[in-house]
């Protein structure tokens, strides 16, 4: 079944769909479920078909289909020019990447994590954030950087870092860090599209959970604007403002407390950088409470900024109770299991954090 | 033919009206072209070389001859207006170097593309920039290639990608754009520079892996002034044969003093690449007259006898210049009108950058995001709200 799912979402053809749809009931549309790893790679794959400059490039994205198989059957379809595997070498790459965009090319970079990245992120920062700046609007460079960031499971500190905060520091990217499989191919056709450099988060952990996703979302053209939260939920005692894979866990958390009578409403970012602060704001401005929940660490945090940014905005007048940042344990992130879960927010610190704030 | 009846006009004005016979010399008198012996160059990995024996027109060798003198005056009035404190921060001059930029750009096109690292002005211009639009970048005015956001590294024009800050950064980014080239399927090529001391970046022996291995069409030019920063070549690098550094890549090591030199090897290096056999290496040996940049007075780590012993036996425009007058392609007559002309358009060029107002402050947040719809930019207080335009 998921097979000819995948099948006939990936050719697009939305007249099965409507078979399937007509077929189970007649009052109402049965669930289309995608995980996000199929949104991922349905986004380029439409995104390449559409647009010929665009190319992906990176480690094992071509013959290996990618080390984690966001990129299955591309190299198949398109071949070497537009799917290109890269040696190790990710400063290289990088900046080769970055070259071509200068010159006219759409490119799609993957790091394997974004851990590698650091390796690369002079290329990311000096020489495509801040290019169409220091040319005063003479040289754009449309490239998308994506690949798995934060934490997994078991990988140890060097491959669980969340870059988040490094990438939305600077001006001249966007940063993007998608939390569900709409979200995902929204978002990653909005990037492609985008004339600008855009850093692209993704999970690993989320990439094999299916969501459902609206059949509006399975247009070619279907994007989301970048810039742009989501009220994943409705609630009027307190907002919970995440991104990835914490939204989850963040409506996880809002199901557990509602029993109890505390009713959240979550926000999915979507978009670190630029923060829409404005649904931030509207939201505290009815709640009168906020928590913020992110993997990363605390210091000098999305979850900082969002603390300041609600600080000199109307919504500080409206609050309650200080803002409280709902983070990753300031530590190199450890290896066993035990330490590992206990180093990363879980619902019922969610849920802790929201009680407090609330004095309940 | 004009500018000889002039200088006869003038030669009888000076003397008064007394009858003055001046051989009028016509255009006919000149050669049009003459044929040079040149240095062998150096190779690595190939079997053919650049030819020795190089033809040069007159037309030619007046144009290397103006842009040269033009690149030369260019830098020397930065340096006045640096010392006046009118330029400020990184200032890095090209003086001495003028041979690798024009000589070049003679073997390339302008549909070929080119990117360098901070001593680029001279490439700005090679490229297709305006003396006066460089010299005004470097006052930071709203004049300025890159309207003054971008200053004396970053100066950007097409199929020109500066200009780049970072030491080797720009080596990568050059493969790039010669991988568009491949993939538009175009024989266009890319020309990628950088210096003896960028030419122990990583980056860069990551790049010469994936150009080889993608056959690119890519001309490494590693300009070897002898010195990164006040560090010599024996002090970086151990080894300082840079023309063979690509180890798996194809090396030329030319003359970077002598024009025809360097264009002779660019010439055979374009030939290599559009031929599809991949990626070259060229080390141009030049050298700079003035420090690394403004704040280096260059004669800590070198001697004051080297840099005039260069001056004087290896200087690039005096070379062209006595080639030109001992082959009787060109007078001293016209020579001097050329500096004339070169020197009231770098004069006119600093005029304009001292005096065009710097670029308005409702600007300052412009060119954040390319072809995006405004957006509010904070300023350094939560109340300063700042408009960003694309």
């Amino acid at each position: 079944m998921a097979a000819s799912l995948r099948c006939f979402l990936r050719s697009g053809k939305r007249a099965v769909l409507v078979a399937v749809r007509r077929g189970i009931h007649s009052s109402s549309p049965a669930a289309v479920q995608v995980t996000v790893r199929d949104a991922l790679n349905q986004a380029m794959d439409e995104e390449l078909e559409r647009d010929e400059r665009v190319f992906l490039l990176g480690e094992e994205v071509a013959q290996y289909d990618g080390a984690y198989k966001v990129s299955r059957g591309l190299w198949k379809k398109y071949g070497d020019k537009r799917i290109i595997d890269t040696p190790i070498s990710e400063m290289g790459f990088t900046g080769i990447a970055v070259g071509a965009a200068m010159a006219g090319l759409r490119p799609i970079c993957e790091f394997m994590t974004f851990n590698f990245s650091m390796q690369a992120i002079d290329q990311v920062i000096n020489s495509a954030a801040k290019t169409y700046y220091m040319s005063a609007g003479l040289q754009a460079v449309p490239i998308v950087f994506r690949g798995p960031n934060g934490s997994s499971a078991g990988v140890a500190a060097q491959h669980s870092q969340c870059f988040a905060a490094w990438y939305a520091h600077c001006p001249g990217l966007k940063v993007v860090s998608p939390w569900n499989s709409e979200d995902a191919r929204g978002l990653l056709k909005a990037a492609i599209r985008d004339d600008n450099p855009v850093v692209f988060l993704e999970n690993e952990l989320m990439y094999g959970v299916p969501f459902e996703v609206s059949d509006e979302s399975l247009s070619k053209d279907f994007t989301i604007p970048i810039g742009k939260a989501k009220v994943e939920r409705q609630g009027s005692h307190i907002t919970l403002v995440s991104h990835s894979r914490f939204v989850g866990h963040c409506l996880d958390a809002a199901a557990v407390l509602a029993k109890e009578g505390v009713d959240c409403e979550v926000i999915n970012l979507r978009t670190i950088r630029p923060l829409d602060v404005e649904c931030i704001e509207g939201s505290v401005m009815k709640t009168n409470h906020l928590v913020t929940v992110e993997g990363g660490w605390p210091q000098f945090g999305v979850g900082a900024e969002i603390c300041a940014r609600i600080m000199e905005g109307p919504a500080f007048n409206f609050l309650d109770a200080p803002v409280t940042r709902v983070t990753g344990v300031d530590i190199p992130m450890p290896y066993a299991k035990i330490l590992e879960e206990n180093s990363i927010p879980q619902v019922k610190d969610i849920i802790f954090s929201v009680k407090k704030t609330l004095n309940v | 033919m004009l500018t000889n009846i002039s200088n006869v006009l003038r030669t009888c004005a000076q003397r008064n009206g007394a009858a003055a016979v001046v051989s009028a010399r016509t255009y006919s008198d000149f050669t049009t072209q003459a044929t040079f012996e040149i240095k062998k160059c150096d190779v690595f990995k190939l079997d053919e070389a650049p030819a020795t024996q190089v033809v040069m027109t007159r037309d030619e060798g007046l144009q290397y001859y103006r842009t040269m003198q033009t690149m030369r005056r260019m830098e020397l009035k930065a340096d006045q207006l640096y010392k006046q404190k009118i330029i400020r921060g990184f200032c890095h001059l090209y003086d001495g170097q003028e041979a690798c930029a024009v000589g070049i750009e003679a073997s390339i096109n302008l549909k070929d593309h080119l990117i360098t690292a901070y001593r680029a002005h001279g490439y700005t211009l090679t490229r297709g920039g305006t003396v006066k639009e460089i010299m005004a970048e470097l006052t930071g005015r709203r004049g300025g290639i890159a309207k003054g956001k971008g200053g004396s590294m970053h100066m950007y024009c097409k199929n020109f990608y500066g200009g780049n800050g970072i030491v080797g950064a720009q080596v990568p980014l050059g493969a790039g754009v010669a991988l568009a080239c491949k993939y538009k399927g175009t024989d266009e090529l890319c020309v990628c520079l950088y210096g003896d001391g960028a030419a122990n970046q990583g980056q860069i022996f990551e790049t010469y892996n994936m150009a080889a291995l993608w056959k690119l069409p890519l001309i490494f030019i590693c300009e070897n002034n002898r010195y990164g920063m006040g560090t010599s070549v024996e002090r970086a690098a151990a080894s300082t044969d840079y023309f063979k550094r690509g180890e798996f890549i194809p090396g030329l090591r030319v003359d970077g003093m002598d024009i025809l030199c360097v264009r002779e090897a660019t010439r055979f290096a374009a030939d290599h690449c559009r031929s599809g056999k991949g990626p070259i290496l060229m080390e141009l040996q030049t050298y700079r007259y003035h420090g690394h940049s403004m704040s280096d007075p260059g004669v800590s780590y070198r001697t004051r006898e080297e840099i005039q012993e260069v001056r004087s036996k290896s200087d690039p425009i005096s070379l062209l210049k006595d080639r030109l007058l001992s082959n009787n392609m060109a007078s001293v007559e016209e020579l001097k009108e050329i500096d004339v002309e070169v020197r009231k358009e770098i004069e006119d060029a600093a005029q304009f950058a001292t005096t065009d107002p710097e670029p308005p402050l409702d600007e300052l947040c412009n060119h954040i995001f390319s072809n995006s719809p405004p957006v509010e930019v904070r300023g350094t207080n939560p109340w300063t709200k700042l408009k960003s335009l694309s």
